[in-house]
């Protein structure tokens, strides 16, 4: 049986999510309140989500492995949320966004899900407004916009350098109330460890206290995921150092299918590798791109100093090669780009992997005040990682990961292929195709947590009012329990030599080599080896002191480890599956003559939908075809 | 190029709430000077975990200065020595070779040690709770642009709002006072149109509730500022008690 059911509603593209609403099935007040709802993951799409629940009147449980829901790592993002007001009066609307979205994503999104995401970003503005959310305004006193990589509108809303930050407050300040209102119980410090099921329906989680290592069981009526991205599969990424797989990949070993695992944003504009002990990558935000200018010197091995290089012997090559859209060419656009310059033995900075962003003409045109008033933050955090100060010397950048278009495969509803769990945010795989847009991931979470799952998950529910709460001395809570407990025993006992960074370490480099910016079928399957070989290596070599019974952060991470060990084996599988690039899955045997993206349609419209067979079972390739009715895929040209 | 270092760390170690602490010594010999504070303690955590011995914990997570995670003592300022900077941003060039580096977890009795470096800051989740939002149910917002607002105002408010709720204020003030924590979100919504309807009630209970979590009172020393990573200016302080005295004698 085919369980790939999109469950997109009939009609027209634009009237779709009006008429899903107006029809969909209700929950009344008096059975919400007995309905248990449990949210794992308290970023924009988890906070938003469990606080728009509660006050629909359901019974929430939220949790999240941060000492707060603030600290999720939505925080971090920098640049801006875009939204279809059409402020700017530059002939933005719904349907741009939409198309921007599905062409930036390079025709690999589902149409229904984008049309709806663009359809609700004017009211995740208005609401964030309302909620006191200090958005950047103009001298009238009326909202600011400023323009992102991959769209020729002005159409993202910002908060200086710290949108991700204010929005995630926003979203907090919402949860906390309904936290006072007692309508969410709120879990700090605990790590979903595994899903529960029962009789084919998720129906709990098993939750580990992070401080003093207990095992916890909850029951609820369904199970939101709203965990964030795997980018750290890649050991060093922007992501922040908890970021993790773990929830999404116990609920694909539970049935819930993969989609598009290999669909990885690297994105263009980030800080160079500066040595071994590197623990992350911190952005530099794509709105620098709006006024620095991205270039390397025309000769190999120009080792003078930025300032001392003429400007005819630069290569402004975003400039050169995209007149149309410049330095603002979408993420994958520009990484690869990068790359091809850096190959090519052109790549500046101590280790030749690095370009330069440079502001020297902006600062000419606009003045320092200007500069300083737009990425003041940008260019203090930038000196104090590297010494340098960009107003006098232009940054080096290098592309980094940063983003995972791909996650759950969810329907409409935002449902995985478990009944009862559902996967928002980054940790779907529903709305960015194979390349995300700047500003479009805060615009995603928020319109998953505070519009969508509200009125999609009342669909489930409707049929759960007699569902009476199960407890949680349950034979399926006590076998997941038990299972959870072994595998951790089994961790603690195998007192290896190595360290569990050492572990991950390893995988990152296999993984940024081989299913990185550019990927293979030969490197591919040598990467295919390497971690199957690196998963032996961790279950009989690892190294975890302390108890189990305590906090021991070395233990948290060699669960987590080893799931991105897995996780692993599951992308450089759908990547050696998807013979074609596209956005940023870039295969080398698929490429045009000026080495941009080729995409296959005939052979690749689809989303890999992959299904868990059991341990040391080869995956199954479930594919769900992409129809596009109002968008017609062509060749992707920025030029 | 990489310069190296050699250092010593003093570290507080304690295994949990209920134990006592101690400072324990750790030689730190060829720092590399680009590392940051944090990757300096992930070298050192590498080699106790190879030594059979138990890493040092400490919060951290978004190492970008913004998740407001990390929160050490280092020599004897909260966050190091440099202004306007987290400890994840703190990089070891700003140290000198043979120095020795005391690191402690924060101190106040609002936030008790968990383990090592790593506090307890629930407090201020309950603070957050009693008051620091908006009442606004989803799906029930006018327009964005229908409420034009001052941008001087947008910005004083956004600077408030800035806070990252790291502790350094409760951790640098000799009273463990929260008030700049607090001030900052009641001083950003009152500076707000939005915030008016529940303007009153909000200071009231949010003060209420610092007091009840055992942050002690201001007393206007100006610590908290002076160490705050996000430059939180104490004038949020003064508006917070014009607030407070308002608040206090509409309700008598």
């Amino acid at each position: 049986m085919n369980k790939l059911d999109s469950k997109i509603p009939e009609g027209p593209l634009e009237t779709k999510w009006t008429k899903f609403k107006s029809t969909v099935r209700l929950v009344n007040p008096a059975n919400k309140r007995r309905i248990e709802v449990l949210v794992v993951g308290s970023g924009l799409a988890g906070a938003s989500a469990a606080a728009a629940l509660s006050e629909l009147g359901y019974t929430v449980k939220c949790f999240c492995f941060q000492d707060s829901p603030r600290r999720a790592h939505s925080i971090a993002a920098q640049g801006g949320i875009n939204a279809a007001k059409n402020y700017a009066n530059d002939g933005d609307s719904v349907f741009r966004l939409f198309y921007d979205t599905v062409k930036g994503g390079d025709y690999r999104a589902r149409e229904a899900n984008v049309y709806r995401l663009a359809e609700i970003s004017t009211a995740i503005i208005d609401q964030c407004v309302a909620q006191g959310v200090p958005f950047a305004r103009e001298y009238g006193g009326l909202l600011d916009n400023r323009s992102f990589g991959g769209v020729q509108v002005s159409r993202t809303f910002y908060a200086r350098g710290q949108t991700g930050q204010q929005l995630l407050l926003g979203a907090y300040s919402a949860l906390s109330r309904q936290i006072d209102k007692g309508g969410v119980k709120m879990y700090n410090r605990h790590e979903m460890v595994e899903v529960v099921m029962i009789d084919g329906k998720a129906r709990g989680i098993i939750a580990r206290d992070l401080v003093t290592g207990e095992l916890e069981r909850h029951f609820g009526h369904a199970v939101v995921l709203a965990t964030g991205g795997y980018g750290n599969v890649f050991y060093l990424s922007t992501n922040a150092m908890g970021s993790n797989t773990t929830a999404i990949w116990k609920a694909y070993k539970k049935g819930a299918y993969f989609g598009n695992p290999c669909f990885t944003q690297i994105h263009p504009t980030c800080i160079p590798v500066s040595g071994d002990y590197q623990s992350k990558l911190t952005l530099m935000s794509e709105s620098l791109r709006n006024d620095g200018r991205v270039w390397v010197p025309k000769a190999k091995g120009d080792k003078r100093k930025a300032e001392e290089i003429p400007d005819e012997e630069r290569d402004y090559y975003l400039e050169r090669r995209y007149p149309a859209f410049g330095n603002l060419v979408p993420r994958d656009v520009a990484s690869r780009a990068a790359k091809q310059v850096c190959d090519e033995g052109r790549g500046v900075g101590p280790s030749g992997l690095a370009v330069f962003l440079d502001f020297r003409d902006s600062i000419k045109r606009l003045g320092r005040a200007v500069i300083e008033e737009r990425y003041g933050n940008l260019f203090e955090m930038y000196e104090k990682i590297t010494g340098d100060d960009p107003y006098q010397t232009p940054m080096r950048i290098y592309p980094a990961v940063h983003y995972t278009m791909g996650g759950l495969w969810v329907d409409y509803n935002l449902m995985t292929t478990v009944p009862g769990l559902y996967a928002l945010g980054e940790c779907n795989f529903s709305d960015h195709g194979a390349n995300r847009l700047g500003a479009s991931a805060l615009m995603q979470g928020l319109a998953d947590g505070y519009f969508v799952i509200p009125y999609t998950i009342g669909d489930y529910l409707a049929d759960e009012i007699r569902t009476g709460s199960t407890p949680t001395s349950h034979p399926a809570f006590e076998e997941a329990e038990k299972s959870v407990k072994e595998r951790i025993d089994k961790l603690m006992s195998i007192k290896g030599k190595q360290t569990v960074e050492d572990l991950h370490k390893k995988l990152g480099k296999i993984m940024w080599e081989y299913c990185g910016m550019g990927r293979n079928a030969e490197g591919l399957t040598k990467a295919l080896g390497m971690v199957r070989e690196l998963k032996k290596e961790f279950w009989s070599d690892v190294r975890i002191p302390g108890g189990t019974m305590e906090f021991n952060t070395e233990l948290d991470k060699a669960g987590r480890v080893a799931d991105f060990i897995e996780l692993g084996e599951l992308m450089i599988l759908d990547a050696l599956n998807r013979k074609e690039s596209c956005g940023g899955h870039f295969r080398e045997e698929s490429q045009t003559e000026d080495g941009e993206a080729k995409r296959d349609d005939a052979n690749f419209s689809y989303v890999a939908a992959w299904e868990f067979k059991g341990e040391g079972q080869e995956p199954v390739l479930n594919k769900e075809d992409l129809k596009f009715d109002v968008v017609h895929p062509t060749q992707r040209s920025y030029k | 190029m990489a310069e190296t270092i050699n250092l010593k760390l003093k570290i507080w170690r304690q295994k949990n709430s209920k134990e006592s602490g101690r400072f324990e010594i750790y030689d730190m010999p060829g720092v590399n000077t680009h590392m940051s504070f944090l990757e300096m303690l992930d070298v050192l955590n590498d080699r106790l975990v190879r030594e059979g011995k138990e890493p040092v914990a400490f919060d951290h997570d978004c190492r970008e200065g913004i998740c407001g995670m990390c929160s050490m003592y280092i020599n004897g300022r909260a966050h190091g020595m440099l202004k306007g900077t987290t400890t994840c941003q703190l990089h070891m060039r700003h140290f000198h070779d043979g120095e020795t580096v005391t690191i402690e977890p924060w101190r106040a009795s609002a936030f008790p040690v968990i383990r090592d470096l790593v506090v307890d800051r629930s407090g201020f989740e309950k603070i957050m709770q009693a008051g620091g939002y908006i009442s606004v149910n989803t799906g029930n917002a006018p327009d964005a642009n229908s409420l034009p607002i001052a941008k001087v105002k947008a910005d004083e408010a956004f600077d408030a709002a800035a806070c990252i709720g790291c502790g350094a204020c409760v951790a640098s003030c000799k009273n463990a006072s929260a008030m700049l924590f607090l001030s900052a979100k009641v001083s950003q919504f009152a500076l707000l149109p939005q915030g008016e309807p529940e303007r009153r009630e909000r200071v009231l209970r949010m003060v209420a509730a610092h007091d009840e979590a055992g942050f002690g009172s201001c007393t206007n020393t100006g610590a908290c500022e002076a160490e705050c990573p996000k430059g939180i200016s104490i004038s949020h302080i003064a508006r917070l008690n014009r607030e407070y005295l308002a608040a206090s004698l509409v309700k008598e």
